[in-house]
């Protein structure tokens, strides 16, 4: 089937099969940085932003993207910069293969709300799992980023 | 984008007399920017175009015979290209343990095999032009089997009627005491003194028994790898691995073709902690290569990474220790039994690690054994991951000094004070199986456990804290602590290189071996060779893990990266800064030992007279020569990391859940060469450490299948379960590593299960010997108390 979908604000068509996800259709395209780390929507690697929110691509069909932005690290190129300069002074960035979703998910907690509590940050994070940082690290660079103290 | 040397925290020490520029700097990691924005630099994102996909199927029995097994409908389905099973390939036996040759692992597995011995394991290789093709065609392929018991308690193994693996087609190129018809993999006996005659001496012996659960490293990328064939028809192997030289060497063998054919590239990779020190999904892909010419890839499915994984072996030890009234410790004796799984990789270093490390931690001792057996069962077969055994061993004996402290009413910190090892002392030294040993002493010549214990104990507030803090009627607080250790790469054993090339602007690449899984080794590799070369870090540029291009690495294990390979950079940049010296001198018309380098220009002591080193090296480039040094370093001892770890929980009496609050860890590891990434691998380690002694655990049912096998089942800490967690490090220099560095990626891992049970423990009153140390667990000790 075929859709027209923004990402990254830009209209594109994609052809897909009806049962595919967006993770998948995402990576054929060439939006590489979109990637699986479980099967079961657990960890959060594959998160992308639907309209300006975290979303797990893994568990989110192709064909419901029709007529919403769709933005992945790509389309945020400054703003995934900044995060990553953050993550890497703290020496939190590791193996990197988590980081995309992440990158995407704290542009959408910046997003919901500008100004979140430790635990607002730790809540909205959850289901972004890391096994190298250890997470400490992180919550400083998220706290950088969004410039809560 | 490029970051010049980063300069936060940059405040110059001096670490045992020497400068430091670049080393203790927390330099970003050369490859951090690159892997938050998402650039396509891993397996997945590089395969060749085209390639087919691949699928393995997989057994459904824990033990088992293929009486038959026909793919002819999935070769009549269109867009399949091949089915390989057990009949198609060689059938020679290899291990697949990432270990340096010859391997103390038994050559037990065979690309495909008639017997499939755990839930998981391959029975018949698929390969298809798509995703979908390939796992239709998984459907079609029709297999019998003839079932057998499967051996599927490790503690009633050996001498199973079920044997596993037939001694006449198995063998392992080291004596570690294989005896296959008993289901047996591997036997350790090592010891010091008579222990049964000083405990028989002792005033207090205690004598416990414990137990440690199968983990799971949980790298969120799975196994994977693609394969092609290059333009001179040799076999490339693109691969998420920690191994990529062992690799090599497996594919050699188990295929029957020339390792230089065969080529074997690590990009980037999602993590490994262990996991990829095994080989796993190479042979598949290498197989559907080489037979059909064709690229291939595959990509492990959560379930298949569980199941056809290689978690922690599970073990049980019995910990017996003697000492006298004040605390003094005469004798430990330390019995461990290990499940292997259904092949014997890492079986045996990795439980004899569990006791050399464990009872090295008490080197006063007048007597220590540890012996034991390595066991074949029907479970997914176990592998390396961090930590090696000496969190299993560790944890044992850790938990009963607290005990032993205990039971003296004594002070966890004062019994180890009085028993631990200390910077000068000599390690214990083990006859093997009852042969004296005679190599020379090894003394520990770095160690600041005593500061460690100190400074834990302040950041974690012992003095206020111990034992317990009652906050309400269900909720009370415990402090526990243990000390741990490591080695720095197998002594004698493991080898690093490097090569370093100067360029024509001046600036140097390094090629190395070693394997940056995360960790951030490519940075700490190209920080100690501009330390080497008095150069600042910019002027490095790291090239890594392709066995054509770079010199040989065992790869990412044993904690021996920044310690061997670390040391091999040091001496090749030593070497190449005398090149400059030598060759500025010539193009200076003096003698060498009339010039220094000081990182930019070769000057002419007491002169005004200098060269650039960029006017040099495009000088030469040009028209003379080009610079290269070269170098590798075997280590002739494993210079031991430490750590004093002190928990902090809080336990819920009415739930029995656990949380934990505090916990505090000081380490020492040497010089650290990255204060930021050193400080990341400390956390990192210790949050998994807190999954082992919490939650984590491989969970098999009746019939040998695994109930773990996804992230909805297999819990992993997230970052709402870990509490504060306080890191520091030790002033510390270790003479003979890299500007006095020592290890520091697995030691993280060792001391929270320990420290936690005993602070539940002080918490509580109760304890939980066998991990992990669930709410059920928990609840069911405090209502036999209360009973």
């Amino acid at each position: 089937m075929k859709a027209i979908v923004n990402i990254n604000n830009q209209d594109r068509e994609l052809i897909f099969e009806p049962h595919e996800y967006l993770l998948d259709v995402l990576r054929r395209y060439g939006f590489l940085s979109v990637r699986r780390g479980c099967d079961t929507t657990s960890c959060s690697v594959c998160t992308i932003l639907v309209d300006g929110k975290p979303v797990h691509s893994c568990s989110y069909l192709a064909a419901r993207a029709e007529g919403h932005k769709i933005t992945t690290v790509e389309g945020v190129e400054e703003e995934a910069r900044k995060i990553a300069k953050l993550l890497m002074d703290e020496g939190v960035d590791q193996c990197g293969y988590c980081s995309p979703g992440f990158v995407m998910t704290l542009i959408g907690l910046k997003n919901e709300n500008e100004n979140p509590s430790d635990e607002e940050i730790l809540d909205y994070f959850m289901g972004n799992l890391c096994r190298c940082s250890g997470y400490v690290g992180q919550l400083t660079a998220i706290k950088k980023y969004l410039g809560v103290k | 984008m490029l970051w010049v040397c980063w300069t936060a925290n940059c405040n110059k020490e001096i670490l045992g007399g020497e400068m430091m520029k670049v080393v203790n700097q927390s330099i970003p990691k050369v490859d951090g920017l690159g892997l938050v924005m998402g650039k396509p630099t891993y397996t997945e994102d590089i395969i060749p175009r085209n390639a087919l996909v691949v699928k393995v199927l997989r057994s459904p029995h824990a033990f088992a015979r293929i009486k038959s097994i026909d793919a002819s409908e999935a070769l009549k389905l269109p867009g399949v290209e091949c089915v390989f099973t057990y009949k198609d390939v060689p059938k020679v036996p290899f291990t697949r343990a990432g270990q340096a040759y010859p391997e103390p692992s038994m050559y037990d597995k065979f690309i495909l095999d008639e017997y499939v011995r755990h839930i998981g394991d391959d029975v018949a290789i698929v390969a298809a032009v798509d995703e979908v093709s390939a796992e239709k065609a998984l459907k079609l392929i029709k297999v019998e089997y003839e079932v057998f018991e499967p051996v599927l308690d490790f503690e009633k193994a050996e001498g199973h009627k079920s044997v596993i693996h037939s001694g006449d087609k198995i063998e392992c190129k080291v004596d570690v005491g294989l005896e296959a018809d008993k289901n047996i993999a591997a036997k350790v006996d090592i010891a010091m003194g008579d222990v049964d005659k000083v405990l028989d001496d002792c005033e207090v012996v205690i004598r416990r028994r414990y137990y440690t659960q199968a983990t799971h490293q949980t790298m969120l990328e799975s196994f994977r790898s693609a394969a092609y064939i290059d333009e001179r028809g040799r076999l490339v192997i693109i691969d998420s691995t920690q191994i990529p030289f062992h690799v090599r060497r497996f594919l050699a063998r188990a295929f029957q073709i020339p390792a230089n054919k065969i080529r074997v590239i690590k990009p980037r990779i999602g993590g490994g902690f262990g996991a990829k020190q095994t080989a796993n999904s190479e042979f598949y892909t290498a197989l559907v290569t080489l037979k059909t010419g064709k690229p291939s890839r595959i990509i492990y499915s959560t379930e298949e990474v569980f199941e056809a994984g290689s978690p922690r072996h599970a073990m049980r030890f019995d910990v017996t220790i003697g000492a006298d009234r004040n605390g003094r410790i005469r004798a430990i004796d330390l019995e461990g039994l290990s499940d292997t799984g259904a092949y014997g990789e890492h079986a045996y270093s990795v439980f004899l690690q569990a006791g050399m490390k464990s009872l090295n931690l008490y080197n006063k001792v007048e007597a220590a054994r540890f012996k034991g057996k390595v066991v074949y069962t029907n479970h997914t077969p176990s592998g390396a991951f961090r930590g090696y055994g000496a969190t299993q061993g560790i944890y044992a004996v850790e938990s009963a000094v607290n005990e032993l402290a205990h039971e003296l009413n004594i002070s966890p910190i004062d019994i180890r004070k009085m028993n631990m090892i200390r910077q000068g002392e000599a390690a214990i030294k083990f006859n093997f199986n009852g042969i004296k040993n005679t190599a020379p002493t090894e003394i520990v010549e770095s160690c600041a456990l005593d500061y460690c214990i100190d400074r834990g104990k302040e950041l974690i507030g012992w003095d206020e804290k111990y034992p317990r803090k009652v906050i309400d009627k269900n909720r009370v607080r415990g402090i526990g602590m243990a000390i741990g250790r490591q080695g720095s790469g197998i002594a004698n054993v493991d080898m690093g290189s490097a090569t370093i090339n100067l360029c024509d602007d001046g600036s140097f690449t390094l090629l190395v071996g070693a394997t940056d899984l995360g960790t951030g080794s490519d940075t700490i590799l190209s920080q100690i060779c501009a330390e080497g070369l008095g150069v600042s870090f910019d002027k490095i540029n790291i090239i890594s893990s392709d066995t054509d291009i770079t010199p040989f690495d065992g790869g990412a294990y044993a904690s021996s990266t920044t310690y061997v390979t670390g040391n091999a950079v040091k001496k090749a940049a030593e070497k190449m800064r005398r090149l400059i010296e030598e060759e500025g001198a010539r193009n200076l018309g003096t003698d060498v030992d009339k010039v220094e380098f000081d990182g930019k220009f070769i000057k002419v002591k007491g002169y005004d007279k200098a060269i650039s080193l960029e006017e040099l090296a495009i000088k030469l480039m040009y028209s003379q020569k080009q610079l290269v040094a070269s170098d590798s370093y075997v280590c002739h001892k494993s210079p031991p990391p430490y750590m004093a770890g002190f928990a902090e929980v809080e336990v819920d009496l009415e739930t029995g859940k656990v949380d934990v609050i505090n916990f505090a860890a000081v380490l020492d590891v040497g010089t650290v060469i990255n204060p930021n990434l050193a400080r990341t691998q400390a956390e990192g380690g210790i949050v998994q450490g807190i999954g082992m002694a919490l939650f984590e655990d491989v969970k098999i049912d009746s019939r040998g299948k695994m109930i773990t096998n996804n992230l909805m089942n297999y819990k992993i800490p997230t970052r709402k379960d870990i509490g504060n967690i306080i890191v520091e490090f030790a002033e510390s220099y270790e003479p003979t590593g890299p500007f006095g560095a020592k290890s520091i990626g697995e030691v993280v891992v060792n001391t929270c299960s320990p420290a936690i049970q005993d602070a539940i423990y002080n918490a509580a009153g109760i304890r939980v010997r066998d991990l992990p140390m669930t709410p059920e667990k928990i609840l069911r000790e405090l209502k036999s108390k209360t009973r």
